[in-house]
This record gives structure tokens, sequence and C-alpha cells, in this order.
């Protein structure tokens, strides 16, 4: 019997096209791609740092490693590869810890 | 083989178990620890790390002696630790600061420091108000009532010293057995035989460590360890830059800017789950000793559970029916690491009986 993926696939472009901004600087992107697809589209393969100061980025893809954290419209940490991108978007990487305030 | 028969059978590999084998091991014994599974109950794993004087034992001297002491020798054991596995246990000795939200309960726990201070040598605290705590803790909150500082408090990486433990039992040439669950104990011609899961040893001594397991197991040497579980559930945050510069009971930061939360107590049996209820409690309080963790996210929660004899005191005791045979079992592991290495390892193997472990043998158990 062939085997059945579980996964469904989904078109990766033929989206929109949207704009946002990586460290403050806008780019275009599709609007079917997730913010680690537009970070390794944009050269960005380096999102945050560990404590012991080893650059981390997009890695696993798939919501496992936590390794592509960073601040999506002002909230820190979260899962690049599992967010989609959305018009005006705006991701900071960040290579030291937050402070909380 | 080796492993089969060593001079002590250690039955338990979490803080206790490993704390008093890495002795026996500088003691110059063969030592093999067994240790039974990943699904059991776990205080070791679970645990919030502290290395905690103030509080312990308002109410029995010898207890507060025996952690004071146990604190004291925590630089140079971290140290010892450190060497012998090649692993930092995160030990950092700074003092540390329990707060209160409620002036009644400020003066509560004055009344017991003075009480702790009268009968333990060398404790130190000071009782500070909101303006005070915000000296050693900026972050804390202008509203509470305040809170009490002791220098002799501290804290580690629970984890890393429980790595630390097994690496430094194994680098020294002990034996663990992983997923060797004891099953029983028989006693011949001053030996001991293990039925275990796995092999079968031969001993002249066993050391019951097991934690919760410790009920089941001491009545077969004649001992008597009635534990039972307290459930602690602990909240951890993702990294931030560092704020707490000292521990609280309730509140700490690792070293890798982590925030650990929790300090709940629910007598609730062998369950070790969470109960959102209970998580909002501790994040409500938390926030208002600390009013910066509102925007902190929260990574993870756990339930873990504490092993608690009736007086809440350690209980520490060698069989008469079965001489040889030991139990050793705490609800302070962490804060007991460095005296069960120190005290009770060379006490295991031979030598008296150590005055400041007198008072901790289980006839104060019986009806
Ligand atoms: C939420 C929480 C917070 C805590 N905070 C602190 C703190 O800040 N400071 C502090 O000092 N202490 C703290 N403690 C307490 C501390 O964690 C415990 O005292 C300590 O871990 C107990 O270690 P143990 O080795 O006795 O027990 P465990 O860690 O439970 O280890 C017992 C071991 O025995 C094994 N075992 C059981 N039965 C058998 C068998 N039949 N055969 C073979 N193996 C067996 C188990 O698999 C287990 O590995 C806390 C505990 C909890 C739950």
């Amino acid at each position: 019997m062939a085997p059945v993926s579980h996964f469904e696939r989904l078109p990766c472009v033929g989206g929109e096209v949207v704009t946002i901004t990586i460290d403050g600087e806008a780019h275009e992107v599709d609007s079917r791609w997730t913010v680690a697809a537009a970070l390794i589209a944009h050269g960005h393969t380096r999102c945050r740092c560990t404590p012991e100061g080893q650059s981390r980025g997009p890695f696993c893809m798939s919501g496992v490693c936590f390794e592509c954290r960073v601040d999506i419209d002002g909230t820190p940490n979260r899962q690049a590869c599992m967010t989609p991108v959305a018009a005006g978007m705006r991701v900071v990487l960040r290579q030291d810890l937050r402070a909380l305030a | 083989m080796r492993e089969r028969h060593p001079d002590v059978v250690v039955v338990g590999g979490g803080l206790v178990g490993l704390a008093i084998a890495h002795g026996l091991l500088r003691q110059k014994l063969r030592v093999t620890v067994c240790d039974e599974g990943d699904r059991d109950f776990r205080a070791s794993r679970g645990n919030f790390g502290l290395v905690w004087v103030q509080g312990k034992g308002v109410n029995s001297p010898p207890y507060a002696r025996l952690t004071s002491h146990s604190a004291r020798l925590w630089p140079d054991y971290a140290r010892q630790l450190q060497r012998d596995s090649g692993i930092d246990p995160g030990h950092t000795r700074r003092g540390g600061l329990s707060l209160c939200l409620e002036i009644d309960e400020l003066a509560e726990k004055s009344a017991a420091m003075a009480a702790l201070k009268a009968h333990t040598p060398g404790f130190d605290y000071e009782v500070l108000d909101a303006a005070g705590v915000r000296r050693f803790l900026p972050g804390a909150s202008p509203d509470i009532a305040g809170g009490i500082y002791s220098p002799q408090d501290g804290h580690v990486n629970p984890l890393q010293t429980l790595h630390a433990l097994l690496a430094a039992f194994e680098a020294l040439g002990g034996t663990y057995l992983p997923r060797c669950r004891v099953d029983d104990v028989s006693h011949r011609a001053g030996a001991f035989s293990l039925t275990t899961s796995g092999p079968t040893l031969q001993t002249a001594r066993i050391v019951l460590a097991a934690g919760l397991g410790n009920a089941r197991l001491a009545p077969l040497v004649g001992l008597y360890a009635p534990v039972l579980p307290v459930r602690g559930q602990v909240m951890i945050t993702e990294r931030v830059a560092p704020f707490l510069p000292y521990p609280t009971t309730s509140v700490r930061q690792t070293t890798e800017g982590t925030v650990q939360i929790g300090d709940s107590q629910e007598r609730v049996g062998l369950d070790d789950g969470t109960l959102p209820e209970v998580l909002v409690n501790m994040a409500r309080r938390a926030i208002a000793l600390f009013p910066l963790l509102r925007s902190a996210q929260v990574v993870r929660t756990w339930g873990a559970l504490r092993i608690m004899t009736p007086d809440g005191l350690p209980l520490y005791e060698e069989s008469r029916s079965h001489p040889g045979a030991f139990v050793a079992t705490c609800h302070s592991g962490v804060t007991l690491a460095a005296a069960h290495s120190e005290l009770i390892a060379p006490w295991i193997a031979g030598n008296d009986a150590p005055t400041l472990l007198e008072t901790f043998d289980g006839a104060r158990f019986a009806l």
C-alpha cells in the first residue's frame, strides 16, 4: 500500500505581494509565506542569540525547535516558522534578552 | 560482575540518593545506584532550586542547624561537584528574600525569624519594608508590605545540579543502573539481596533514597518511612534580561534569564498535574510582587510532588533489625545535598552517626 501523507501541501507562491519590515527595512513578500520564509528569502538566517552568544535562526521550519523566535508586532519570542506574514507586519530580530517594562 | 557485589547499593537516583552516593565514593567505597524510571514521581526533576535557610526549622532547632550547616557547606561542595563532573551546578549564595504582600504576614515572619535566630548559631536576617526590599530588588512593587532578607540563602540550577551529581558519580567509578526498579529486599547472614527489574544485587549495605518509593521499601528492612506527596506547581517564563539579582521563595531568575514562579502546596495524592486556577493565583501573586512580570510570557508549567514526612522534618535512620540498611528522605533535597554528601555518606560508610543527625530517626512516628 502506498504511504499516506498526513501533511497537506499548501501553495507557497501566487498570493498577493505584501510589505513587511524586518528590523525597520521594508521587504515585499508573498502573502502565503511564513515569517521564517521571509527571513530566509531576505538573507536573515541569524535571527536571535543564545544566552552564550551563539547565533540561531530558522531550522526545523515546523514549530518544533523554537530556534526562529523573533519579535512580531511588539510581541517577543514568536515562532517565525509558525506565523504567516501579514501586510504591515513589523519583525524585529533580537541579539540580546529583552528587558521587561 | 563488579556492579552486582558493590559495598553499598543506593536505591533511588534523585538528589538525595546521588548526593549520598557521591559522598560514598569519596569514602572509597564501591557503589551502585538503582533508579527506576522516567514515569516515576521525581521531585529532583521538578523543583525550585533554592538552597534555603530562612524559615527552615523555626520549631526544630536540630533541623535549623542541619539546614544552616548544609548551606555553609554548599560553596565548597559546588566546587567539588564541578571538579568531579566538569559541570557547573550554578550555585550562588548572595542571600535571598521572602516577600510579604500583607503587614500581618510580615509580622508573623519576623517573629519566626527571631525564634530561628535564637536557636541557630550563624543565622542572620534583616526585616525590610518595601523600600528596603527595593534596595535588593528594584523590580519589586512599592506596594508590598516588605520582606525578610537572609545572607545565608542561595540557589542552584536544579537540573544542572542533578546532572553534575550523576556525572560526578559515574566519573568517580560508580555504577548507575537506570530503569532498575528494586522490587524486594531480603537479608541473610549480614548480607542483603535485592531483587530488581534488572540484575539481582548482593551487598552488605543498602541506602533507601527512593523518595516517595521509600514508604513501600522501608518496611522490607524493618524501617518506617510514612512519606506523603505534597504537590507544587511551577511556571516558567521566556528568558528576559536580568532583573532579579536575588532569589525569593516564590519567584527567581536563572542565569539564562528564565523566571521561575511557584510555591503552591497541595495535598492531592499521587497527581502531578497542573490546575489553571492554581497557576492563575501564582501568576497574580507574582505580578503583585513584581509588576514587570505582567508582560512576561509563560512558556511552560508543570506539577511535581514533594516528599513529606508527617512532621515535615528529614528522616535518617539505620535499621535495628537489619543493620546495614539505612533510609534517607527529606523535603529539601537541594538545600541538604551538601550535608547528605559530607555527613550522611561517612556515617553510612561506618563512622559514628554525626550529632547533627541524631534526632531524625523514625521512632518519632511510632504510635
Ligand atoms: C515543586 C517543588 C519545589 C521544590 N523546591 C525545592 C527547593 O527550592 N529547595 C529544596 O531544597 N528542595 C526543593 N524541593 C524538594 C526537592 O526537590 C526534593 O527534596 C528532592 O528532589 C528529593 O530527592 P529524592 O532523591 O529524595 O527524591 P526523587 O527525586 O523523587 O528521587 C527518587 C528516585 O527514586 C526512584 N525510585 C523510587 N522507587 C524506586 C524503586 N523501588 N527502585 C528503584 N528506584 C526507585 C525514582 O525513580 C526517583 O528517581 C522541591 C520539590 C518540589 C516538588
